[in-house]
């Protein structure tokens, strides 16, 4: 039966943290009281992308577009909306524009976006089958088994020219079909969901808003190469993302789509999920293959490849989930289509999570060749607070920084490994003035150095005494031979280091050191720090001209540090300063200034 | 080696276990179904798996030890976590640490003495729209400033 209005509530992760749920029971409570239960479909659906402006509340058919949506705005959307049939302006997107124009289309981050893989993401109840199956769910599982030969799928995936989108950008036709073709009868297919590029999300709203589209493809790969078994390596910090699989995962199994003689062709294939543990290195394949073993995540050397020698010595494809969930698309409208989209080297579409010092932070899919630029500026909105943009950061603790300079280049594999870059999992991350960029690299060779399993010398040794020399020179007391000593040490741990963990991470240093040497170079030879990050490169001064003498930060001061009588300027001893910053988030006047 | 303190598994992580048992690499599976079950993983229960699975200690302790997870110490009756991602890095996730340093009196990695709060600083947890994010028992708080950390932490207390 079809209902009057349908209510899409997003149950993603950022959210669900809003109290989204909330605001779906009192939902749900509200039609109940105003008699309009019987007209109303409320969902719970995953996520919307536009997480700066959640939780957010979408009402069909008229397409309004609710957001920072409260509990307690439950009762009035359920009276003006959906029984006086009038929106409800004041939590609109858009409160400006009348009921017609206030749509989705409209909003201009949606606008230069394009979803292949966030498809359903904030459409279908993930927890229902048979809203994925409404919207075509299950249809390339069905083309495959009854229409297409293990070559076909090969040949199709080929066509369409889907690359890895978990880092490395590998042809994911050429994995397939390396492991179809290696020796054995048992194979296997994994899905690496252990998304550990911190300010990344793509692959968790993926998973919480259409779980299945992981499966189908798992189980399409399954057919292509011969496998019967897949597993699902997922971080066990992503709860809602592992609950919402296995209710997936069973209802799929109830219907015939995963486990004994799919939908009657014969062919069994099942899925298990296995947790990480919170180690970023088991993002590496060979790592990850070693924690699903139920070992300590080491990576091994490569040859032999997953594709030959994986999981317990077994050919096995290794993805990760946002390739998977291109895979459907590719199978129901073809390899042509998709091919279409994109540029010569790199098709389709990626996501990232856009986030840090942007208007809108969220989640975006922009077809290959978009400019940052228009990431950043056109669907970001550009930077937060007025301030100026400084640089975006791709590719995570691998990656490395991209400048005003570069901002029209299209972003695909190659472009960005030419700057100096690379596309890695799709965390992107804005900077603006106000960060130093010498702290930025030295926060993610932090985040390397603890992350480093240990095993080889040019990681573990590299990645620590690169991390010392960051710390000296943010203390002050860097030399000019340091910049050198960087560039060595990160040389030799891009060719020496086991895995791409120990080859990447001296890139966020050699990126930022290539694009900022003058910020470097004012830390070791000027001793400052230009963005006033550095606590100790800097001091805090009041300036007599504008302080009134209110004796405000002198009372604050944790450390006696402020003097002077009242009505007249005060001044801050240096030697007794601690640098807190507490005086001039006192000061109402601005007299506090850093040097 | 005689087990010493022995520790009592309740029947569904007893359950857990047979079910698990002849699976392979299920070793990281059952370790975290007994951290569900402790809060963490004591060194009495690491033995008894040992046991039960046929593993040696060793192996265990490899294992436990390699993944930030699993937590060696027993935990806060309400653990805190706070976002060092590098969305919340920037937008001020240290800057929480410090406030609940001073509200506290806590350190990363170290519980309350009442055993009240303990303190965590955690690599994203993937809500960066809402950076800087902390969680408390589970509950997200997302674009905190260092002025909410009292009030949050009250409401616990």
């Amino acid at each position: 039966m079809a209902f009057r209005n349908y209510i899409l509530v997003c149950g993603g992760t950022g959210c669900e943290s809003s109290r989204a749920d909330q605001i779906f029971k009192n939902l749900i409570a509200e039609c109940e009281a105003q008699g309009v239960a019987d007209e109303v479909q409320i969902v719970k659906t995953g996520c919307f992308g536009f997480c700066e402006q959640g939780p957010i509340v979408k009402i069909l058919p008229e397409d309004s577009f609710y957001v920072q949506v409260k509990p307690e705005d439950a009762k009035e959307l359920v009276a003006e909306h959906i029984v006086k049939g009038r929106e409800v302006k004041r939590l609109l997107y858009d409160k400006e524009k009348s009921a017609k124009h206030a749509q989705v289309e409209d909003i201009k981050f949606y606008q230069k976006q394009f979803r292949i893989v966030l498809r359903n993401c904030g459409f279908i109840d993930p927890e229902n089958i048979d809203e994925y199956i409404a919207r075509e769910g299950y249809e390339a599982l069905e083309k495959v088994l009854f229409e297409m030969t293990p070559d076909d799928v090969i040949e199709e995936m080929k066509t369409a020219g889907l690359r890895g989108r978990g880092g490395a950008g590998f042809p994911t036709w050429m994995k397939w079909n390396f492991t179809k073709q290696a020796e054995g009868d048992v194979k296997y297919v994994v899905c690496n969901a252990d998304e550990g590029d911190p300010g990344a999300y793509m692959d968790r709203s993926t998973l919480e808003g259409d779980p299945h589209s992981v499966l189908e493809a798992m189980t399409i790969c399954g057919y292509t190469i011969g496998a019967h078994q897949g597993y699902i390596y997922i971080r066990a910090e992503y709860p809602l993302a592992i609950h919402r699989l296995e209710v997936a995962m069973k209802q799929a199994r109830e219907y015939g789509l995963l486990g004994k003689d799919i939908l009657g062709s014969g062919f069994d294939f099942d899925i298990e999920i296995r947790l990480g543990a919170g180690a970023f290195v088991c993002g590496e394949e060979t790592a990850l293959l070693q924690s699903i073993e139920g070992h300590r995540g080491m990576p091994t050397p490569r040859p032999p490849f997953p594709a030959v020698k994986g999981l317990w010595g077994k050919p096995t494809v290794i993805n990760n989930v946002e390739t998977w969930a291109n895979v459907p698309v590719i199978i129901t409208k073809g390899g042509k289509w998709f091919s279409q989209i994109g540029t010569a080297d790199s098709k389709g579409t990626k996501v990232f999570a856009l986030t840090g010092k942007v208007c809108n932070s969220g989640l975006v899919e922009v077809p290959m060749g978009t400019t940052l630029r228009e990431i950043v500026f056109d669907i970001g909105g550009g930077i937060a607070h007025g301030k100026k943009f400084k640089a975006v950061q791709t590719g995570g603790p691998s990656g490395g920084v991209i400048t005003e300079r570069d901002l029209d280049t299209p972003i695909d594999y190659a472009s960005l490994q030419r700057i100096g870059s690379m596309m890695g999992s799709g965390g992107m991350i804005v900077m603006d003035e106000d960060d130093c960029i010498v702290d930025v690299a030295k926060f993610y060779l932090n985040f390397t150095v603890d992350e480093s399993c240990g095993k080889c010398a040019p990681c573990r040794i590299g990645g620590r005494s690169l991390c010392n020399i960051l710390e000296k020179i943010t203390r002050g007391s860097g030399t000019l031979e340091d910049i050198d000593r960087i560039n060595e040490i990160g040389l030799a741990m891009k060719k020496g280091s086991l895995c791409a963990l120990g080859q990447t991470s001296p890139n966020p240093v050699l990126s930022t050191l290539k694009y900022f040497p003058e910020e470097y170079m004012a830390h070791i030879v000027d001793k400052k720090c230009p963005s006033g990050k550095c606590k100790k490169l800097i001091s805090f001064e009041i300036n007599p001209a504008k302080c009134i003498g209110c004796t405000a930060c002198a009372r604050k001061c944790p450390v006696g540090a402020i003097t002077g009588e009242k009505k007249q300027p005060h001044t801050i001893n240096p030697a007794v300063c601690i640098k807190c910053g507490v005086c001039k988030e006192t000061c109402k006047f601005g007299a506090v200034e850093i040097h | 080696m005689s087990v010493q303190n022995e520790v009592e598994f309740s029947p569904e992580l007893m359950a857990y276990i047979s079910e698990w048992k002849e699976k392979q690499g299920n070793l990281i599976m059952i370790l975290h179904k007994v951290q569900e079950e402790f809060g963490y993983i004591p060194r009495e229960a690491a033995d008894k798996v040992s046991e039960l699975l046929d593993v040696p200690l060793a192996k265990i302790w490899g294992v436990v030890t390699f993944y930030h997870f699993f937590k060696l110490t027993k935990p806060g009756e309400h653990n805190i976590q706070v976002c060092l991602g590098t969305a919340c890095y920037l937008k001020g996730g240290d800057a929480i640490i410090e406030a609940l340093h001073k509200h506290l009196g806590l350190d990363v990695g170290a519980v309350t003495d009442d055993g009240k709060f303990s303190l965590e600083a955690v690599r994203c947890i993937g809500c960066c729209g809402l950076a800087p994010v902390m969680t408390v028992s589970g509950e997200v708080f997302g674009k905190v400033t260092k002025d909410q950390v009292p009030g949050i932490i009250d409401k616990f207390n």
